[in-house]
């Protein structure tokens, strides 16, 4: 194994060390800083999560916590933390980085740190698709997942033929998105003044986004669809790095241009839909994630890790605030999100604006 | 060239156009096109605004697939090659591309490395060889640090031909790489060129606007008006005053030019005579 300081004399303005193993055979350049900020935001976000399921009624020590989690608490301690508590923390943690993930991939498509799925039109279809599952049709939880699945995926198709003019141009998706969300907001709105009082309250709080009582049995299958999207992502990162220079300069340097970018909406809208099938739109960590992670690593471009583990820690400490703030409220942390959120995206309105 | 000759059908040039139909949509910009690109050669491509010379340029880099007729590479037919494996034999520098938000000098060069890259192998020797051997043929090594938002327009260029060189391909097609430089930085990019043509034996095409750059570095000139080849060959050939009417509807007399001897279009214009 070998690892230099910079690479022969190489600036890359930046800390990067050249990693090479078993000869050549595996090499790497190591951007420091990133993993650094990656690493410190896993284990900040690993912290709220302990605290959040240390907090509550009924305090467990953080100590046990730990043990519970490594399966050596028994009763009471055990049922609390594993059973009651760590789906929904475990969730926090993994919806918030596939959030980010998904909105790396589409602020870099278009280019614009406005283009994250939340505001072009997805988690208004998915909550459209859930709204009809469950005024129209009373189904349950898995009934209205898969609602909000296709729901969202209709959206997502939508939106892209309708900002379809020889190719998908960034500012032309995200402005078509915000209409077609604009639209389907209003539909919602209508299904919802429709509905018997007691089944739009039930709509109501899908809508807003919520972690709250999701157990073992949530938490089994989105692991499963995420374990699948999100490496997937990221074997995609360095395509996606690569179309950020433009069409051209990306297909002459070998990248399938339509091809990956398709690939890049398919995986991103899979892995919004699955955090809206699994608690509800939840909006503006997709928004923020990725563009906060960046001003920490201060790396080029939109990257997805950082972006994940960004998104991991802002979903799992609001959903701490979501518990705590008005205990014993629980608060939906989709309220959270947008309302934290909001701030964010006036600073980023105001600041993108006095760009143009 | 006619390459239904026989004695050159043997000697098949590395990369041609057959027959080509070209364009955008319903647009055609060429029709049944058939262009050579002699291998190592400098050739530049020359012609009016819109006269379909970036857009060869597109077609012969697979950026356009030709509507009929084909692009060979290598004997085989450009589109059926993987991406990749074009992108290893034949580099681009396109009109217009965009760096990232943030980007560094280096890390963008590094880029050029790409169809060279594989999952487990991001960054060998080789890599890291090619960016500092191109970074040195551009002269921003000393840049290198430096965001790409920062630089110049003429540094910017730099640094994009530096990022295709560091692809190490052995055809190299840019598309008017002269545009947003000065002068001084113009003929270093020319005299880049030409260099790595002779020494690397790399075959290069150009678009040009300046038809006397064209004259004096190119070893090869293809002069299209309308989506046509009007004329093709050595500049000391085919450059001639009817030629350069034909072409741009330039009246001009040529001359030698007194230091490379190689043609010199002086445009007639209208100049007030001094006396």
């Amino acid at each position: 194994m070998s690892v230099q300081d910079q690479p022969q004399g190489i600036n890359f303005g930046r800390p990067i060390r050249a990693v090479r193993l078993f000869g050549e055979a595996v090499s790497h350049r190591v951007d420091l800083k990133t993993v650094t900020v990656c690493a410190i935001l896993a284990v900040i976000a690993v912290v709220v999560a302990l605290i959040t399921i240390s907090s509550g009624e009924y305090q467990v020590p953080l100590p046990d916590v730990v043990r519970a989690l490594f399966g050596q608490a028994e009763g009471r301690i055990h049922m609390v933390v594993v059973e009651w508590r760590l789906p929904r923390t475990a969730l926090a943690l993994i919806l918030g980085a596939a959030l980010g993930i998904g909105g790396a991939i589409f602020q870099s498509l278009t280019r614009n740190p406005l283009g994250s799925p939340d505001i072009i039109g997805f988690d208004a279809g998915a909550y459209s698709g859930a709204l009809v599952v469950i005024i129209l049709l009373q189904g349950g939880y898995y009934a209205i997942a898969g609602g909000a699945l296709v729901g969202g995926l209709i959206t997502a198709l939508m939106v892209y033929f309708l900002a379809y003019n020889r190719g998908v141009q960034g500012f032309r998706l995200i402005i078509v998105g915000i209409g077609v969300s604009a639209m389907l907001n209003s539909v919602n709105t209508w299904m919802l003044l429709r509905a018997k009082l007691e089944v739009a309250m039930a709509a109501a709080i899908w809508g807003a986004g919520s972690l709250n009582g999701l157990g073992l049995d949530r938490l089994g299958p989105a692991t499963l669809v995420l374990a699948v999207l999100i490496p997937m992502a990221l074997l995609m990162a360095r395509p996606m790095a690569q179309l950020e220079l433009g069409d051209d300069a990306a297909r002459a340097l070998g990248i399938n241009a339509e091809r990956s970018r398709l690939a890049l909406l398919v995986i991103g809208v899979a892995l919004t839909a699955t955090v809206t099938a699994t608690a509800g739109p939840i909006g503006f960590v997709a928004l923020a994630a990725p563009q906060l992670a960046r001003r920490l690593t201060g790396s080029p471009g939109v990257a997805m890790l950082p972006a994940a583990a960004m998104g991991a820690l802002l979903l799992a400490a609001a959903d701490y605030i979501a518990q705590r703030a008005f205990a014993p409220t629980q608060l939906p942390v989709g309220i959270v999100t947008v309302s934290l959120g909001g701030v964010y995206f006036v600073w980023l309105l105001l600041r993108e604006a006095r760009r143009q | 060239m006619n390459r239904h000759d026989p004695a050159l059908a043997a000697a098949e040039p590395r990369l041609f156009a057959e027959g080509a139909t070209i364009g955008y949509d319903n647009r055609v910009i060429s029709s049944d096109l058939s262009v050579s690109i002699p291998d190592r050669s400098f050739t530049v491509i020359v012609g009016a605004n819109a006269c379909g010379k970036s857009t060869l340029l597109r077609a012969l880099s697979r950026l356009l697939k030709p509507k009929t007729g084909r692009v060979v590479l290598d004997g085989q037919e450009i589109s059926n090659f993987p991406a990749k494996e074009v992108a290893r034999r034949l580099g681009l520098l396109p009109q217009t591309s965009i760096a990232p938000d943030g980007i560094t000098v280096a890390d963008l060069i590094a880029r050029g490395r790409y169809p060279h890259q594989k999952l487990l192998k991001q960054w060998s020797k080789e890599d890291e060889a090619a960016v500092i051997t191109a970074m040195e043929a551009t002269k921003v090594t000393e840049l290198s640090h430096r965001l790409v938002d920062e630089l110049s327009g003429g540094q910017r260029q730099r640094v994009w031909v530096a990022m295709v060189l560091a692809q190490e391909t052995p055809l190299l097609l840019l598309d008017e790489p002269t545009t947003f430089l000065d002068i001084t930085h113009q003929i270093e990019l020319l005299e880049l060129m030409g260099d790595l043509n002779r020494r690397n034996g790399q075959t290069i095409v150009a678009v040009l606007h300046d038809l006397n750059h064209a004259c004096r570095y190119a070893t090869h000139i293809i002069a299209m008006r309308d989506g046509q080849v009007i004329a093709e060959g050595a500049p000391r050939d085919i450059v001639t005053a009817e030629l350069v009417e034909k072409v741009f509807g330039l009246p001009c007399i040529i001359i030698d030019d007194p230091i490379a001897g190689t043609p010199l279009v002086i445009p007639r214009g209208s100049v007030p005579r001094a006396d």
